[in-house]
């Protein structure tokens, strides 16, 4: 059996998540950054945490965007096998989603349609869209909007096979040293792990719409993210970029397959502000 | 590292040298008064005007420059949420613009060699403020008007009236910088 999904439904849904993410922190961020505060002393780390509290307070009263960058949006839609997807373009469906999210819960519009050109689209489109063929009769659309502080300090390596899980958090430790400051932490860290080179960078990125904190399924993988979790906070670059213990909130890692000859990892950076949204239709 | 004092400087914008002489990397401020936004895009045609001889929007004599770029207005309100970029895309052109006159800077994560050579060679500080607590600090904002560059959006020149804006001292007209602190 076939089902009918109306692509407005689709819109709808983006319209609203673009408007709910960039407004309403989620529990689980209120949740890790209340404990980050209670890990760093007394002085301007633990200073920084009251204030991005209450920023998150201050967002959800005034109904503002938590930042000003409300991002580039990134839609993953994952789209049953048994679905007849009805009434439009579903990219388009999504795009106009953005449009009317951005339009309507003034968010800022920060997309240039050429990259070089960079004149503003002035509607903050054209979203990323990742399409997945899923088994099922639902839609899974998911919204992450993007903010570019933390996207600029991401970064992809191909490591040799031997490097091995050394050779792993030496790239992560590098490129989160490297990024200080930049991408406002305490940050989120999405890792993907093997695949090809554009494999790892979605992983990655995938990797950023799991819940704050929850582990990987496999073993091996949580080990990895606790290991690396550690290692970054050791760092002491701390909220903001002005010392501290907690650097970044959470780890998350995803792994697949890969060729005998290479071990791919790429690292995408989400801020303190960790947006995403998920509805099934 | 000086992160522990509570005290709170008050500094008024426009920023005089001697203010700006005075204040230590750690310091914590509240600006009141004129600030100007600014970041990739109006930075690059500030400094193609300068190359051409025209003017420029900003009068740069003691200028704070606040690289930020507000989401929307919403209707009733002053200024939509507006909190610092990162700064280092602004590297290039900024040794110039202290050259010119400017005074503070506030923004996030590090600063050039060269911008910070500038800094104490010209007397001028750069600042920073909470990156990602957009939402509190245009509750800082009274007035709010696009003086240059409309057409970048978001991006456009703004004028901003101040009062009490939260800013942490992060490099000073000495050359301390708090973001190297942290690595001792």
């Amino acid at each position: 059996m076939v089902r009918d999904v109306d692509v407005r439904s689709i819109e709808d849904g983006v319209a609203r998540m673009c408007m709910e993410t960039n407004v309403l922190a989620p529990d689980d961020l209120i949740k890790a950054l209340k404990k980050g505060m209670a890990e760093e002393e007394p002085g301007t780390a633990r200073e920084i945490f009251r204030v991005l509290l209450e920023n998150l307070e201050v967002a959800r009263n005034e109904n503002l965007p938590i930042c000003q960058d409300t991002g580039m949006t990134v839609v993953f839609l994952d789209v049953g096998q048994d679905v007849h997807l009805a009434g439009g373009d579903v990219s388009e469906a999504v795009n106009e989603g953005v449009r009317r999210g951005y339009r309507q819960g003034y968010l800022r519009k920060s997309v240039v349609a050429d990259p070089l050109r960079r004149m503003n689209t002035g509607d903050n489109t054209p979203a990323v869209i990742h399409f997945s063929v899923v088994p099922g009769d639902k839609v899974r659309v998911t919204v992450v909007p993007k903010g570019f502080g933390s996207e600029n300090m991401s970064a992809i390596r191909m490591l040799k096979p031997t490097e091995g899980y050394e050779g792993i958090k030496r790239f992560v430790i590098d490129t989160i040293k490297n990024a200080g400051a930049n991408p406002c932490p305490p940050i989120v860290v999405g890792i993907g792990v093997g695949g090809t080179f554009e494999k790892a960078a979605l992983m990655s990125k995938e990797a950023l719409t799991r819940p704050l904190g929850k582990p990987s399924g496999d073993e091996n993988t949580r080990r990895m993210e606790n290991d690396l979790l550690k290692e970054i906070n050791k760092l002491g670059i701390g909220p903001q970029g002005l010392g501290g213990r907690v650097t970044a909130l959470s780890v998350a890692v995803n792994t697949y397959p890969t060729h005998i000859a290479g071990l791919p990892v790429a690292l995408n950076i989400c801020c303190h502000v960790y947006r995403h949204a998920s509805i099934e239709i | 590292m000086k992160t522990e004092s509570c005290k709170v400087i008050r500094l008024t914008a426009p920023l005089a040298e001697s203010a700006a002489r005075e204040l230590r990397a750690g310091d914590r401020v509240e600006i009141t008064g004129t600030i100007y936004t600014a970041r990739d895009t109006a930075h690059k045609m500030i400094v193609e005007a300068l190359d051409r001889g025209e003017d420029i929007p900003i009068d740069l004599k003691g200028a704070v420059i606040y690289y930020a770029g507000p989401a929307p207005t919403p209707p009733g309100k002053v200024i939509g949420s507006v909190g610092p970029t990162t700064s280092g895309r602004m590297d290039a052109f900024t040794p110039r613009l202290i050259r010119l006159g400017l005074r503070g800077m506030i923004g996030k994560g590090e600063r050039s060699r060269e911008v910070v050579d500038a800094m104490v060679r010209y007397g001028a500080v750069y600042f920073a403020a909470v990156g990602g607590a957009g939402a509190l600090l245009a509750q800082r904002v009274r007035k709010a008007d696009v003086i240059g560059y409309d057409d970048l959006g978001p991006e456009a020149i703004r004028k901003l009236e101040v009062e009490r804006f939260p800013a942490i001292v992060a490099i000073d007209t000495q050359g301390n910088n708090l973001y190297h602190d942290r690595r001792k």
